[in-house]
C-alpha cells in the first residue's frame, strides 16, 4: 500500500455517544465525494483495530458528504498499478479491512444516505445492517463491471449469499445500480427511511438490532452446485449477446467465481482477489477506464459557464425537434415547443408520453413533464426562451427566414442554436444581426438514448456562446463535444466512410450479414447495414451527397437505387434488410465466405476519417475524438477509441494495411496526411 | 345601490379556454385540472410575465375530483406559480367560473392582487358513482365483524340491490330542496311562458350552425386545442353538430319529463368536460408588465329566485345592471345568457317582453323589451359548445370580450342560470 506521508490527515472522524454508540464519519479530505483510497482503508484499519480494544456497544458507518456515501473505490490508483501481483496486494489488504469491519463483536450499522457505489457498497455489506436514505434518485450497485472488472472487497461473496443469488448476479454483471425501494426488496438494505429520521434509524437499530431470517429455500436451492451449474450456463449465453468474452473478460469471471466457488467463502473471497488483479491489468479494463475517464473530461467542459437554461423553445417538431423539447422537460426545464401546426406537434407529445412512462414511470413526475412541455403554434414561448433551439427541415431560406423573424424577438442572452447536420453554421449566420450568435447543438437519433451532443462553432462565433452551449448540453444530462463547423462534425465524418464502404463491399457480393458480423466481431453495437436501415436510408443518402460534394467521396450506386426504389429501411419495412416487428431479419450467411480483409476494409476507412478530423481541427485533440467517437456511435468502447485504437495496433501498421486496400480498391483509402503530424508512435504494437 | 363601478378599475388581459369534450358514459383522458392547466399555461405563455409573478389563482369548479381537492391551488402549482402563489377554489354550481372572475376582481378592487388568473373548469365526465347507503352499511358491517361466523354472516346478508350505484352527476343535477331535476325547471319555465317544443328544436339547431360559421371563420383563436398522450388533436368542441337541423331534433323524445315534456337532450346544453382561463390586472400590473387589454369589468350583479324557476335567473341578474347604468337591452351589444336550455334561453327572452313579469318580478313598470336575437349567443351557446358547470361562467365572459373586439362594439353582458334558483351577469367594456 502507498505509505501515509501526513497522519495529521484524517479522513475518518470518531464520534462516541452517550449509549456507547460509536459514530465513524468518512469524511475524505479535499473532495466533495467519498471514495475508498488506500489510505482511507489504512486509516478505517486503524480505527477498527482502537475498537477492537475499546469494545463499543455498537458502530455505524456514515458518511458526512452530502452528495451521498461512498462512490466506491479510487480509479487513479488502480490504473497506476502495472502488474497483477501489485494489484492482488492491494485488493487483499482492502479485503481484509472488510473482513475485520465484519467481524467486529458488536453491531455494526452502514448508515447510507445517499448513492453507495462499488467498494462503498461493499464497505456497507460488511456490516451487520443498512439503512439507507428513501430518496428516488439514490442508486446502490457494484458499476465494476462498466469498468472491465467486478467487485474486489468481497463484493461477489457477500451479494450472492445476502440476497437472491440471481438479483446478486444480475446487479453484478449489469453493473446497474438499483433504486432504494428495489435494493429493500431484494435484501440488499435493512430498512428504508426518510432523510429525517436516518440517524434514528441507525441508532434504533445500534440499540436493539432485528433478528435476521434466514435465506429463504429458493435462495438455497439456487446456490446449491448443480443449479449454479446449470444457472452459469445461462448467464453466460445471456451476456453472450452483448458482450464477447474476448472483448469484456469481466462479466464471465464473475459468472466464474460464483459457479466455483460459493460453496466456500475463504475460497471465493482469494478467487475474487485474483481474478480481478488480473483483470485490471487488461487491455479491456485499462481502455474502459480510459472512456470514464474521457467521459469526466467531457463532462467538464461545462464548467467554463454558470448558465442556466429555464426556458428552451424548439421549433420543428419532427423526430428531432420534438424529441430534444420531450428530453428537456425530462430534465426539468420548462419547454415551449414550435410547428406550423397543431397536427405536427401532436405526435412529438405522444411520443413524450411514452419516453415518460417508461423513464419516470411515477404518474405524478409524468405530469409534470407534461405539464413542462408546452405545443406552441404561435411561438410565444421564443421571448421568455433562455435557449431556442432550430430543427426545422434542412433548407436555408426556410432558416434564414425563421432566424430573422426570431432574433429581434428573443431576450437578452438568450442562446440561438441550430440542430442542422448538413449546413454550414457560416451560411445559416448571414441571417442574422449577429451572425456570431449562432452556434450548433447537433443531437442524434434517438435522443433518450444517445448520449452526446456535438456543440458547433465557426472560427469566429463568440467563445461565450459555445460555452454557454456546452454548459446547456450538460445541464439536460448529455455530454458535450465542442466541434468546428465542418461536413459531417465529427460523428456523421467518421461513420460515413464506414457506412458507404459497408454498401460498397455489399456491392462486391459479399453477405449482408457477414458485413454486420465483421463490424460487431470488432465490437461496434450494431453492424453498418443494419445502422444505415436503422437511420433511414433517405438521411443516409443525404449525407452521402454532401460528402460527394464536400469530399469527393462517391455515393455507392446500391445506396440510390434502393432511395429511388422507396426501400428506406427499419421506417418503412424494407431497406438492405427486411424489417419485421422492428428487427432486421438477417439471411443466414456462411462465416467462412468472409473475406480476410474485410474488418480492416470496413473499419480502417473509420479510423483513417478520425485522423482527417484531427488534422483539419474539427475537434481540438486526440482525447476529445476518441470521446465523441465512442460516445457517439458506439465505437468499441474496450478499444479506447479510434486514436487509442491506432495506438495500440500501431500507426505504420495501418498506413501500410491502408494503402494495400487503395492498391485493391481504390484511392478513398489512401492514408490521410494527418498520420504524418501523429506525435504519438505506435507503443508496444 | 350595489355596484363596483366606482372602484379601481379591473381589466381582464386575455384568455383561452380547452375544446369542450363530450362526456360518453366513461371517463375522458383529461382530469379537471388537466384541462385548466392547458388553458392556463397558453394564457400566460402568451404574455410577458413569470407565472410567478402571479399574486393568486381562482378557479370554479362545481364538482371536484377527490384527487384534487382545492383544485385552484393544485392548478397554481401546475402552471409553475410557485410555492409562493396561493391559489383557491370556488362554487356556485353553474356559475362557478363567473364567481372565480368576479371573486378575483373583488381582491384586485380591494387592493390584495394586482395581478389574478381565474377560470373555471370541471370534468364531468369523471363526476363519480358511488355506493349506495345499503352497501356502505354493509361494508361497514362487514370491517367490524370479528368472527369468522360474523364474517360469513354479513357476507350472507349482500343483496343485489346493494350493487345499484349512485350517480352523482344525476344527483348534481338534482334541486335537493324542491327536488325537481334542472330539466324539469325548464319544463316550468318553458310552460308558463309558452315556449314551445318547435322554438325550442329551433334554437338549438341555430346554436349548432353558429357555432360551426364560427369556427370555419377562425371566431374562435381562443380555443387552445388539447393533445391528447396517443398523439391526437382536439381542436373543436367535440358536441358540435354541424349536420343539425330542427327537423333531426324533432324526432327526440322528451329525456326529463318522460313522454309528454317538452325538453330533449338535444335541446339542451351538453354534459362536457371544459376549462377556461383568464389573466385579470389592474393599472399598476399592466404597467410593470406592459400587458394588453381585452376589456374592462364594469359592473356585477348576483340574483337569487325561486329554485323550480332558476332558468330565469339571468332575467334577474342582467336587469338590475341595465337599470344602474341606464341602457336597455340592445344598447348591450354582444349578449351571452348561457344556453343551459333552449327553453330556459327562450323563457327569458319572454320574461323581458312579459309586462306582468317585469312589474311582480323585476320592480319594473312595464316590460323590460324586446332582445335582439342577433345579438345573442352570436357565436353558438352550451347547446352546441357544451356546458362544462364550473368552466362555463368564464367561457361566455372570454367570448363576449373576444366577440366585441372582432365587432367593434361596446358593450357585453354574459350572464347565467344557476341550479338552486340564482342569476349571476357581467358586464363588460372595451376600453380605448
Amino acid at each position: 500500500m502507498t505509505d501515509m506521508n501526513d497522519t495529521t490527515d484524517k479522513h475518518w472522524r470518531l464520534q462516541t455517544d452517550d449509549d456507547n454508540i460509536v459514530w465513524l464519519w468518512l469524511d475524505k479530505l479535499g473532495t466533495g465525494t467519498n471514495v475508498l483510497s488506500a489510505e482511507v482503508l489504512i486509516q478505517l484499519n486503524d480505527i477498527l483495530a482502537d475498537l477492537e480494544q475499546s469494545k463499543p456497544r455498537a458502530v455505524a458507518v456514515c458518511s458526512a458528504k452530502k452528495s451521498g456515501f461512498i462512490a466506491g473505490a479510487d480509479i487513479k490508483e488502480f490504473v497506476k498499478l502495472t502488474t497483477p501481483d501489485q494489484a492482488y496486494e492491494l485488493i487483499r489488504n482492502g479485503q481484509r479491512v472488510m473482513d475485520r469491519l465484519e467481524a467486529l463483536p458488536c453491531t455494526t450499522v452502514a448508515v447510507i444516505n445517499g448513492f453507495a457505489l462499488g467498494g462503498g457498497l461493499e464497505l456497507a455489506l460488511a456490516c451487520d445492517y443498512r439503512v439507507v436514505v428513501d430518496d428516488d434518485r439514490t442508486r446502490l450497485g457494484l458499476p465494476e463491471v462498466k469498468l472491465g472488472i467486478h467487485p474486489g472487497f468481497g463484493g461477489t461473496v457477500r451479494t450472492t449469499r445476502l440476497m437472491d443469488p440471481l438479483a446478486a448476479m444480475d446487479m453484478m454483471l449489469t453493473g446497474r445500480g438499483l433504486r432504494v425501494k428495489k435494493a429493500r426488496k431484494l435484501g440488499l438494505v435493512d430498512q428504508v427511511v426518510p432523510k429525517r429520521h436516518l440517524l434514528r434509524a441507525a441508532r434504533m437499530i445500534a440499540l436493539q438490532p432485528p433478528k435476521r431470517k434466514g435465506r429463504n429455500i429458493k435462495a438455497k436451492a439456487l446456490s446449491m452446485g448443480p443449479s449454479r451449474a446449470l444457472l452459469a450456463a445461462q448467464m453466460e449465453k445471456k451476456v453472450g449477446q452483448k458482450a464477447k468474452k474476448e472483448h469484456y473478460p469481466a462479466p464471465y469471471a464473475i459468472i466464474e467465481l460464483w459457479k466455483k466457488h460459493a460453496d466456500n467463502p475463504t475460497e471465493m473471497y482469494e478467487a475474487e482477489a485474483r481474478s480481478i488483479a488480473s483483470l485490471m491489468c487488461t487491455e479491456s479494463s485499462r481502455n474502459l477506464v480510459r472512456v470514464f475517464n474521457l467521459q469526466d473530461r467531457l463532462k467538464g467542459l461545462a464548467h467554463k459557464s454558470q448558465f442556466r437554461a429555464e426556458h428552451v423553445h424548439v421549433i420543428g417538431a419532427g423526430v428531432m425537434g420534438g424529441d430534444i423539447a420531450a428530453w428537456c422537460a425530462m430534465r426539468g426545464l420548462n419547454v415551449t415547443l414550435q410547428d406550423r401546426e397543431a397536427k405536427y406537434i401532436a405526435p412529438a407529445i405522444a411520443r413524450a408520453h411514452k419516453l415518460y412512462k417508461k423513464r419516470l414511470r411515477d404518474p405524478i413526475k409524468i405530469q409534470a413533464a407534461m405539464d413542462r412541455l408546452m405545443p406552441d403554434v404561435k411561438g410565444n414561448g421564443v421571448r421568455r426562451a433562455d435557449v431556442v433551439i432550430e430543427a426545422i427541415f434542412e433548407n436555408v431560406e426556410a432558416k434564414h427566414a425563421l432566424y430573422r423573424d426570431l432574433e429581434p424577438r428573443m431576450k437578452p442572452g438568450a442562446v440561438l442554436a441550430t440542430n442542422t447536420s448538413s449546413i454550414k453554421l457560416e451560411t445559416l449566420g448571414e441571417a442574422l444581426a449577429d451572425p456570431d450568435r449562432l452556434i450548433g447543438l447537433h443531437f442524434f437519433n434517438p435522443v433518450a438514448m444517445m448520449p452526446l451532443v456535438e456543440v458547433i462553432r465557426t472560427e469566429s462565433s463568440h467563445a461565450q456562446e459555445v460555452s454557454k452551449g456546452l454548459a446547456f448540453a450538460r445541464q439536460i444530462d448529455r455530454l458535450p463535444l465542442p466541434c468546428r463547423s465542418a461536413p459531417g462534425f465529427v460523428v456523421n465524418r467518421v461513420l460515413m466512410p464506414y457506412m458507404i464502404e459497408a454498401v460498397r463491399i455489399a456491392e462486391d457480393g459479399v453477405a449482408l450479414a457477414l458485413i454486420d458480423k465483421a463490424a460487431m466481431d470488432f465490437g461496434m453495437p450494431m453492424g453498418p447495414v443494419e445502422l444505415a436501415d436503422t437511420v433511414g436510408l433517405d438521411v443516409a443518402a443525404s449525407v452521402a451527397k454532401v460528402f460527394e460534394q464536400e469530399f469527393g467521396l462517391e455515393m455507392p450506386d446500391a445506396l440510390t437505387k434502393k432511395v429511388a426504389a422507396g426501400q428506406l429501411g427499419r421506417k418503412n419495412g424494407q431497406g438492405f434488410y427486411e424489417w419485421r416487428k422492428g428487427k432486421a431479419v438477417k439471411p443466414d450467411a456462411d462465416t467462412d465466405d468472409m473475406p480476410p480483409n474485410l474488418q480492416d476494409r470496413l473499419m480502417l476507412p473509420m479510423i483513417n476519417e478520425a485522423v482527417a478530423c484531427l488534422r483539419e481541427g474539427v475537434i481540438e485533440d486526440q482525447e476529445l475524438l476518441d470521446a465523441g467517437v465512442i460516445f457517439g456511435t458506439g465505437f468499441a468502447p474496450f478499444r479506447g477509441g479510434p486514436i487509442h485504437y491506432a495506438d495500440t495496433r500501431g500507426h505504420q501498421e495501418i498506413v501500410t494495411v491502408l494503402r494495400g486496400l487503395a492498391t485493391q480498391y481504390g484511392q478513398r483509402f489512401e492514408p490521410d496526411e494527418g498520420w504524418n503530424n501523429l506525435l504519438r508512435e505506435p507503443d508496444a504494437a | 345601490m350595489k355596484t363596483m363601478i366606482d372602484g379601481e378599475p379591473v381589466y381582464f388581459v386575455d384568455g383561452a379556454r380547452t375544446p369542450f369534450l363530450k362526456a360518453r358514459g366513461k371517463p375522458n383522458a383529461f382530469s379537471a385540472s388537466d384541462l385548466a392547466t392547458h388553458a392556463g399555461r397558453a394564457v400566460l405563455a402568451r404574455h410577458a410575465p413569470d407565472p410567478k409573478e402571479i399574486d393568486e389563482v381562482v378557479l370554479g369548479c362545481a364538482m371536484p375530483s377527490v384527487d384534487e381537492a382545492n383544485i385552484g391551488r393544485i392548478v397554481a402549482l401546475r402552471l409553475g406559480c410557485g410555492h409562493k402563489t396561493p391559489g383557491w377554489t370556488v362554487m356556485r354550481n353553474c356559475a362557478s367560473a363567473m364567481q372565480a372572475l368576479d371573486s378575483a376582481a373583488k381582491d384586485i378592487v380591494t387592493g390584495r392582487a394586482n395581478l389574478a388568473l381565474a377560470g373555471g373548469t370541471e370534468a364531468m365526465s369523471r363526476a363519480p358513482i358511488l355506493y349506495n347507503d345499503d352497501m356502505v352499511n354493509w361494508l361497514g358491517d362487514l370491517n367490524s365483524a370479528r368472527s369468522t361466523k360474523a364474517k360469513l354472516k354479513t357476507v350472507a346478508a349482500l343483496r343485489p340491490g346493494n350493487f345499484k350505484p349512485v350517480i352523482g352527476l344525476l344527483h348534481g343535477l338534482t334541486d335537493p330542496i324542491v327536488n325537481l331535476n334542472m330539466g324539469q325547471t325548464c319544463e316550468i319555465i318553458s310552460h308558463r311562458f309558452g315556449v314551445s317544443r318547435e322554438q325550442m328544436d329551433e334554437y338549438a339547431a341555430r346554436s349548432h350552425q353558429r357555432l360551426a360559421a364560427a369556427y370555419d371563420d377562425g371566431r374562435l383563436d381562443e380555443v387552445e386545442p388539447l393533445y391528447s398522450t396517443n398523439g391526437k388533436v382536439l381542436a373543436e368542441d367535440d358536441g358540435m353538430r354541424r349536420d343539425s337541423t330542427p327537423e333531426k331534433l324533432a324526432k327526440l323524445k322528451p329525456f326529463f319529463d318522460r313522454k309528454v315534456g317538452l325538453v330533449t337532450a338535444a335541446n339542451s346544453s351538453q354534459i362536457t368536460d371544459g376549462a377556461a382561463m383568464m389573466l385579470m390586472a389592474n393599472d399598476e400590473a399592466l404597467k410593470r408588465h406592459d400587458l394588453p387589454v381585452l376589456g374592462r369589468l364594469v359592473d356585477v350583479e348576483w340574483a337569487a329566485l325561486d329554485p323550480a324557476e332558476m332558468g330565469l335567473g339571468p332575467v334577474h341578474a342582467a336587469t338590475p345592471i341595465l337599470q344602474r347604468h341606464g341602457l336597455s337591452l340592445n344598447d348591450i351589444d354582444i349578449w351571452e345568457i348561457n344556453e343551459a336550455f333552449a327553453g330556459q334561453v327562450l323563457a327569458c327572452s319572454a320574461a323581458w317582453q312579459h309586462d306582468d313579469y317585469c312589474r311582480d318580478q323585476l320592480g319594473l313598470d312595464r316590460a323590460m323589451g324586446e332582445l335582439d336575437m342577433d345579438r345573442l349567443n352570436v357565436d353558438g351557446g352550451a347547446i352546441s359548445i357544451g356546458h362544462p358547470v364550473g368552466a362555463s361562467g368564464t367561457r361566455i365572459v372570454l367570448h363576449a370580450l373576444k366577440a366585441l373586439e372582432r365587432t367593434g362594439g361596446r358593450r357585453a353582458i354574459a350572464t347565467l342560470c344557476i341550479g338552486g334558483g340564482q342569476g349571476g351577469a357581467m358586464l363588460v367594456e372595451r376600453t380605448g
